[in-house]
């Protein structure tokens, strides 16, 4: 081992080794205080994905209150009343709480200092308030459940959010108003630590390219979300002081609402998906054991999928009497975007070939997603269609479609994201064997749930529906076992996780052979990441790393790096 | 898709499996790719790398930019054309209005008469004007593929022509609150003649049937979705043997519903809040005539004769 570091001079590494055994991150400081308070991007990492994934749990709670619902037309074990009750909780914990923070503030907090070879992200404390700030809006939405719940769908459209009864409207839209400040200043941070932190040698064509995806993310995220705080503020005085601004007989206009919100919540998908697309990028090129293909196209398509996706909202309003012009040319925009996720789905399969495959759990979650966001996009150019759209819009078709992007596209990347990093980020390695099962689970269950929807929605189901043709209902049942199925895979992906923290074998530095910064450090990394800035190459360069069996990861070995070292 | 039953269907379909087409295609291609490289390369010891070496192409990563960019631009085409046709109807169409309120859709037709069901004779176009005096709801006939959103304040069209006689089903698409997924509408298509046979008489239903009768076919059509006739409480509370019995109000005072009252509670809903219930019944005023609500009441009327007769039979069996 010794020898091996001598021979390759990266002080880092040895640092990093030495730091397995002693200090590092998760012992550098003990107490609650300690991890509330903290300015560690990696507890704060932490901190998010801990809180993310119990808010995730409560929207699953509601999914699967909803689909139980559904098993029967007519009332099967709840009223109507509650049941949009729990299906606009559902909508809403999932997108805010949980998708759209899901990836950056979790993942991307621990991991973006450390890939870049930082020792933390520009502005720690900015980076605490964030997360409190996300605290607090978990807690508003909480406050609402208590206090007369809400059942204006995800969406808030006026005027059934100005009207309806339920007194928990304005807590729920306080909250999305908070959580987006949390969500604009981990942009904020994400942008200025990438502009001003880099070490030296890390060039922007050298940044890993989920750096890239969170990078656009951010943009997105700062750009767009001040624009949703606008719209719930504007809301919330709607319905409180009564001023006409959407509502019709006070004088405003019901579908200026959608624009503003869907201004917003249209970019909001590619905060959802564009960093998913960064993981899968990792994954697919560390699990091939091959230098990633094409990386430029891939980091100018996340460019290009920020900036495409603020020009189509429109698409989201082609039934709701906008003019004709605007909806040609909103459809037009749409297919836009189709173009730079179609390139990345090529670029990571042509990352493939000739590679070295490893179907690890982290792989298998990836594949996964390569296989549903490719049904997810495709289903997207039916909608984007005019004629196809007036026909499909507000039907489960359009379910089915959402839920193959955010869930299966965006919530499996992150699974394969907890699981290529978990290593890294508690020092523990968990059960291969039941992470391949709890893959089954998932897949098939995701697909069993949401398949059969879109052959609902294509024969004209409409979406929120408590009552349904009885045509439907076998359809509803296998949904409803499929969502059943899922959630298997979950609980058991939670236990064998969590069973790893105090059984795991011990993780090794870099246990998949990755060349981002990361797996530079000891695993879990230590409290200020580097001691002096690492030596930045080219991240999909795996030539030097060799197996080791003694450790079960990978090192840096002697080879001669000029010998077969490639252009990028 | 559903069956098909207007001239507008065809054409959706054909948008719409023209990218299931191509959707196949791109589809398995991904998926047989992924299947074939993961077999084939496939990594057998840990540490193994592959033959492969190649980081960009750029002449291939030009091409797969380059055909969908094509193919996306076909369907955004196959799309406008069939939306275009949508939104255009023919010069004489038959105009119908749609009105949507919670939860009950409305049509008034060019004779003035309103009712619950949408009636349109065969291969005739027809063009519908939707408006609404609540939330927004979405008019949704999937066999004709037309869509459109009722929104308070505007009015939105959209047309269709027919092709078969039968009956179909409208649908609310847009989440309107508790009855969203019972805002069902009849609709039917007639045979060529059958329509203006079927308009004349509903317009007139008084001259067939008593007063009674009608007002029972008004229930079942406008009130029924909140007002029990059987005395199980809904939405609202039952029909059945209220009539000249007194009401407790949200207020807690009582009152004695009779003709006026009950004439009150469709014109002015909110005037007077029976204890226990929402205050959310619509109102009916301009869309049931004088003549109507003295029918509704005659009805009431007679569930109340009804609910006090087999009473005094128990009486005088025990
Ligand atoms: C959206 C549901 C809804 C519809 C549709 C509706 N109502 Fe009502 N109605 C209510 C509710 C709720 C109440 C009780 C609260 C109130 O007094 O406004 C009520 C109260 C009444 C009352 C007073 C009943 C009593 O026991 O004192 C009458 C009479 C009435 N409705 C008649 C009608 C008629 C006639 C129609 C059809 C033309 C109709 N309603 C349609 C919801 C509805
Ligand atoms: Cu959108
Ligand atoms: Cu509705």
């Amino acid at each position: 081992m010794k020898a091996v570091v001598s021979t390759f001079p990266r002080s880092h590494v040895a640092a990093a080794e030495a730091g397995a055994a002693g200090d590092n991150y998760l012992t550098h400081a003990h107490g609650i205080r300690s991890w509330l308070f903290t300015i560690d991007h990696k507890r704060i990492g932490v901190m998010y994905l801990v809180s993310i994934l119990a808010a995730f749990l409560l929207g699953g709670i509601f999914a699967i209150l909803v689909r139980t619902e559904l098993l029967t037309p007519g009332p099967t074990i709840v009223s109507a009343d509650n049941y949009n009750r729990f299906f606009t909780l559902h909508g809403a914990i999932m997108v805010f709480l949980v998708i759209i923070p899901g990836i950056p503030a979790a993942l991307g907090n621990f991991v973006l200092p450390i890939m870049l070879g930082a020792k933390d992200l520009a502005f720690p404390r900015l980076n605490l308030f964030s997360y409190h700030l996300w605290v607090l809006g978990a807690l508003l939405a909480v406050l609402a459940i208590v206090t007369g719940s809400v059942d204006t769908g995800w969406t808030f459209y006026v005027p059934y959010a100005t009207t309806t009864g339920m007194g928990g409207v304005v807590p729920v839209l306080l909250g999305a108003f908070v959580l987006g400040f949390s969500s604009i200043f981990t942009g904020l941070n994400f942008i200025v630590t990438i502009h001003k932190l880099r070490p030296p040698g890390m060039t922007w064509f050298r940044l890993p390219l989920f750096l890239w995806a969170l990078y656009a993310t951010a943009v997105i995220q700062i750009l767009a979300t001040p624009v949703l705080g606008v719209t719930v503020l504007l809301l919330i005085v709607e319905r409180v002081l009564g001023l006409g601004i959407f509502q019709p007989g006070l004088g405003g206009d019901p579908v200026l609402y959608q624009h503003f919100f869907w201004f917003y919540s249209h970019p909001a998908v590619y905060i959802m998906i564009l960093p998913a697309m960064g993981i899968v990028s990792e994954i697919v090129s560390v699990f091939s054991r091959k230098h990633i293909f094409g990386y430029h196209f891939i980091a100018f398509s996340s460019i290009a999928i920020a900036l495409f996706g603020f020009f189509v909202w429109g698409h989201h309003m082609f039934v709701s009497g906008q003019s004709n012009l605007v909806t040609t040319i909103f459809s037009l925009l749409t297919y836009s975007v189709s173009i730079p996720s179609a390139v990345k789905v090529f670029n990571w399969l042509a990352t493939m070939h000739g590679g070295s495959i490893s179907l690890r759990t982290p792989m298998l979650y990836t594949l996964a997603f390569i296989f549903i966001f490719g049904i997810g996009g495709l289903t997207g150019l039916f909608l984007g269609a005019l004629a196809a759209n007036v026909h499909l819009h507000d039907t489960y078709f359009v379910v089915a479609h959402f839920h193959y992007v955010m869930m299966g596209g965006t919530l499996i990347a992150m699974i394969a994201g907890i699981h290529y990093w978990w290593p890294k980020m508690t020092g523990r390695m968990y059960s291969e064997r039941l992470g391949q099962l709890s893959f089954a689970a998932v897949f098939l269950g995701f697909n069993l749930t949401f398949f059969p929807q879109f052959i609902m929605g294509s024969h004209g189901m409409p979406r929120r529906y408590y009552n349904y043709p009885p045509q439907f209902e076998f359809l509803h049942q296998l949904s409803t076992v499929g969502s059943y199925l899922m959630t298997v895979g979950f609980v058991l992906i939670a236990v064998y996780l969590l069973h790893s923290l105090f059984a795991g074998r011990r993780a090794p530095a870099n246990p998949w052979g990755g060349a981002t910064l990361e797996w530079h450090c000891a695993s879990p990394p230590p409290a200020h990441n580097f001691d002096e800035p690492p030596p930045a190459g080219d991240p999909y360069d795996f030539n030097d790393l060799e197996y080791d069996a003694r450790i079960g990861g990978y090192v840096y070995g002697t080879r001669p790096v000029a010998a077969d070292s490639e252009p990028t | 898709m559903p069956p098909a039953a207007s001239t507008i269907a065809p054409h959706t379909d054909a948008v719409f499996y023209f990218i299931y087409t191509v959707s196949l295609f791109f589809f398995t291609l991904i998926v047989l790719l992924m299947a074939y490289f993961v077999f084939r390369y496939r990594r057998r010891v840990e540490g193994e790398r592959g033959p492969g070496r190649t980081t960009h192409h750029t002449a291939l990563e030009l091409t797969w930019t380059a055909v969908p960019l094509v193919l996306v631009v076909l369907m955004f085409y196959s799309g406008f054309r069939g939306f275009m046709n949508l939104m255009n109807p023919p010069a004489g169409a038959l105009d119908i209005r749609v009105l949507g309120q919670k939860w009950l859709w409305s049509f008034t037709y060019p004779n003035g008469h309103v009712d619950t069901e949408l009636h349109v004779p065969v291969d005739t176009p027809v063009r519908l004007t939707l408006e609404s005096n609540d939330v927004i709801h979405s008019f949704f006939i999937p066999a004709f593929r037309i869509k459109r959103d009722a929104v308070p304040g505007r009015y939105n069209r959209i047309w269709f022509q027919a092709t078969r006689p039968g009956e179909y089903l409208a649908l609310c698409a847009e989440y309107c609150g508790t009855q969203h997924s019972d805002m069902l509408a009849r609709v039917v298509v007639h045979e060529p003649g059958l329509y203006e046979k079927w308009l004349a008489e509903a317009a007139d239903p008084f001259r067939t049937r008593s007063l009674a009768e009608v007002g029972q076919l008004l229930v079942a059509k406008r009130c029924g979705g909140c007002h029990s006739v059987d005395g199980s409480a809904n939405i609202g509370p039952t029909f059945k043997g209220i009539y000249e019995h007194s009401v407790t109000l949200a207020d807690g005072s009582t009152v004695v519903a009779d003709d006026n009252y009950i004439r009150e509670s469709i014109l002015e809903p909110r005037a007077k809040i029976v204890r226990g219930y929402e205050p959310v019944m619509p109102t009916f005023k301009g869309q049931l005539k004088d003549r109507e609500i003295t029918a509704i009441i005659e009805y009431i009327k007679a569930l109340s004769d009804e609910a006090t007769k087999p009473r005094s039979d128990e009486g005088t069996e025990q």
